[in-house]
């Protein structure tokens, strides 16, 4: 098997919280390791919370890992990468309304971007892949979209024009933060179909960021599940969904809302969150709203138990089958 | 069914702007019975939160009701004057806003959020007024501790939820939702709308909740409005409107969404963008991202029939039935 693009291996980051004599430490990720490969889309899954934009930061290179290290094309990522490294991983974020300068046009990010990554190309080339990328994201023409600026575009075309964007360093791996959370659910759909698009057009791999179940099986390929900072469950997407291993996984499948279901089905009252993990102690971190709780899961934090070749599950009650 | 607590009937709302009047409402009617829940679904742009703010009557310019009227127990909040219809707001009416995280004051607890709203509708005494805000937190399953705690010390599903508490202090008859889960995760939206069927059910408040989500409501509304461009298109029984949709923008609506149940399948949404309210099409507004759309569709304006209190707005609906 050929190396992962990405490898993620015990990757923490803790913050201080509290006062200045504050030994609070709120450990936001910890000891998380997955791997992305080429051409696959992997979604990570969890509450608000979880720690997974917390991930999705330090990839970007806006929070250093406390600890752990991220390997990127077989080089690992040091605290201060080159543009190079960058550039190979753009980021779309969750705010088509905040994540756009609104007094330059569609225009300047993506020739900026094209002119700093490609700089083989001149002036018109760069027209020329502009026009093509906007076209491959959806927008057309082009060139029209080219001239507008953001308040011209309805949220759903910001968020195309965001991957145009991202895919202009022509990059190995998108990360995309909760890219359609805040689009209407009408237009979810379109852009969840780009990004399969672009996945198999143009080989891209992405790290998918949701608390969506649904929404992740329609487009992933693999699912990381992540609960206070640590991850839960792992496998491929139809797994998971088929027989998923973790009371937490269970959870979030049972309140997804789907209408196709009797309201019959509904799931348990949960009025939980996740904890704020400051200070943890011992102990599986779901424990206080698992339902299968037991005294072994205040003890000791329970290890990765692998199901099949492709699955695992942090839990004492799964089994390998 | 009980008396209509709400009526709004012919209800036209429009936005003044540079390039002429954009009509967001036209024509609207519908009634709410007493501690029904009606849901109102349709995308961005559809008017949903416009009708809402027109039937509290909270519109501002550029916005501005130019016909109809919406009757609260009989009385048109439309021709009351502002003083009057202070009196109905929060103690008949309330409404929880859209993002809970800037509907609260950062700077004062929600102790001192609660009690203003009771000092400004009620002659309660401070210790009437503290024991209420306690047992309305409590409603909503947030301990009275948090009374001191200030909006940023609350997580957002919790911030969600004493805006309800908020908008239940005075018992009103009506509670007007505008999208209070778009802004929470799976798990919190779930238990949100379950505390207000929950309360609902014992307090036997009427809501009227607007949403672009239909799957967050399928399983806790009576009735179902959907929406597009200004004017209702289809209304109907929830269930009814989940398991057969009619119009053509309801059946791509339900077709929007993926599911985990079943198997996988590609989906489409629905192509295209609404029509311009300042200058709408003069037949079916929905007519331009029609899969089934025909001749008659782009000339003449379908009219909402009703049948067997199921109402649809859609030419090749009614052909079917007249045939």
């Amino acid at each position: 098997m050929t190396e992962p693009l990405l490898q993620i291996q015990g990757l923490s980051r803790s913050f201080h919280v509290g006062g200045f004599r504050s030994r609070g430490v709120l450990h936001a990720v910890d000891e998380v390791n997955f791997d992305v490969n080429a051409g696959e889309i992997v979604a990570l899954v969890g509450e608000s919370g979880s720690g997974k934009s917390t991930i999705a930061r330090v990839l970007a290179g806006i929070y250093r890992p406390s600890n752990g290290s991220i390997i990127f094309e077989g080089r690992p990522l040091t605290n201060r990468s080159n543009r190079s490294a960058r550039g190979q991983m753009p980021m779309v974020f969750q705010d088509p309304f905040g994540s756009f300068n609104p007094v330059l046009r569609a225009a300047h990010g993506l020739l900026r971007s094209l002119a700093l990554h490609c700089p083989e190309l001149n002036a018109a080339q760069r027209k020329n892949e502009a026009v093509r990328l906007l076209e491959k994201v959806g927008l057309s023409p082009g060139a029209d979209v080219l001239t507008r600026y953001p308040h011209e575009l309805s949220g759903g075309q910001r968020q195309r024009l965001g991957f145009a964007q991202a895919l202009s360093s022509h990059p190995s791996l998108i990360v995309a933060d909760e890219p359609v959370s805040m689009l209407d659910v009408s237009i979810r759909i379109g852009l969840l179909n780009v990004m399969k698009e672009l996945r198999d057009d143009e080989g891209v791999s992405m790290l998918y960021i949701t608390h969506d179940l649904a929404s992740a099986r329609y487009v992933a390929d693999r699912m990381v599940v992540l609960y206070a900072g640590m991850i839960v469950e792992e496998g491929r997407i139809d797994e998971v969904i088929r027989s998923p291993q973790h009371p937490y996984t269970r959870l979030l499948m049972a309140t997804a809302p789907d209408p196709r279901l009797a309201p019959s089905d509904l799931g348990s009252d949960d009025l939980g969150e996740p904890p704020k993990v400051i200070n943890p102690g011992p102990g599986c971190r779901f424990a206080p709203r698992c339902p299968l709780v037991s005294e072994r899961c205040l003890v000791a934090t329970p290890a990765m138990v692998q199901i099949t070749p492709t699955q695992r599950a942090a839990c004492i009650e799964a089994k390998a089958e | 069914m009980n008396a209509p607590i709400l009526s709004v009937r012919n209800l036209t709302v429009e936005y003044t702007t540079p390039a002429g009047a954009a009509r967001a409402i036209n024509d609207v009617s519908f009634d709410l019975a007493e501690g029904e829940f009606l849901a109102i679904v349709g995308e961005s742009g559809c008017g949903k939160s416009t009708l809402l703010f027109a039937i509290a009557q909270l519109l501002s310019y550029p916005a501005e009701t130019v016909a109809g009227s919406v009757f609260f127990k009989g009385v048109d909040l439309v021709s009351l004057s502002a003083e009057d219809l202070r009196r109905h707001r929060w103690r008949d009416i309330s409404v929880v806003m859209q993002s809970a995280m800037n509907a609260f004051n950062p700077i004062l607890t929600i102790e001192a959020q609660l009690a203003d709203a009771c000092r400004a509708h009620t002659d309660w005494n401070g210790k009437k007024i503290a024991a209420r805000s306690a047992e309305v937190l409590g409603m909503v399953a947030i301990d009275a501790v948090h009374l001191k705690s200030y909006p940023f010390q609350l997580s957002g599903g919790m911030r969600q939820r004493a805006m309800i508490a908020m908008a239940l202090l005075l018992e009103p008859k009506l509670v007007i939702m505008d999208e209070p889960t778009s802004a929470l995760d799976v798990v919190a939206q779930r238990s949100l709308m379950r505390q207000v069927q929950t309360l609902r059910h014992e307090l036997g408040f009427a809501v009227l909740f607007v949403t672009h989500d239909m799957s967050v409501v399928s399983h806790f509304s009576d009735r179902l409005a959907v929406m597009y461009a200004g004017e209702v298109v289809e209304l109907g029984a929830t269930r009814g409107v989940f398991d057969h949709p009619q119009h053509p923008y309801s059946q791509g609506l339900m077709d929007a969404f993926p599911s985990l149940v079943g198997d996988y399948r590609q989906l489409t949404g629905i192509p295209g963008a609404p029509p311009s309210l300042i200058a709408p099409p003069p037949g079916c507004h929905f007519a331009d991202r029609c899969p089934c759309v025909f001749d008659e569709c782009r000339v003449t304006k379908p009219d909402l029939i009703d049948k067997d209190g199921y109402e649809v707005r859609c030419h090749l609906v009614h052909r079917k039935a007249n045939s």
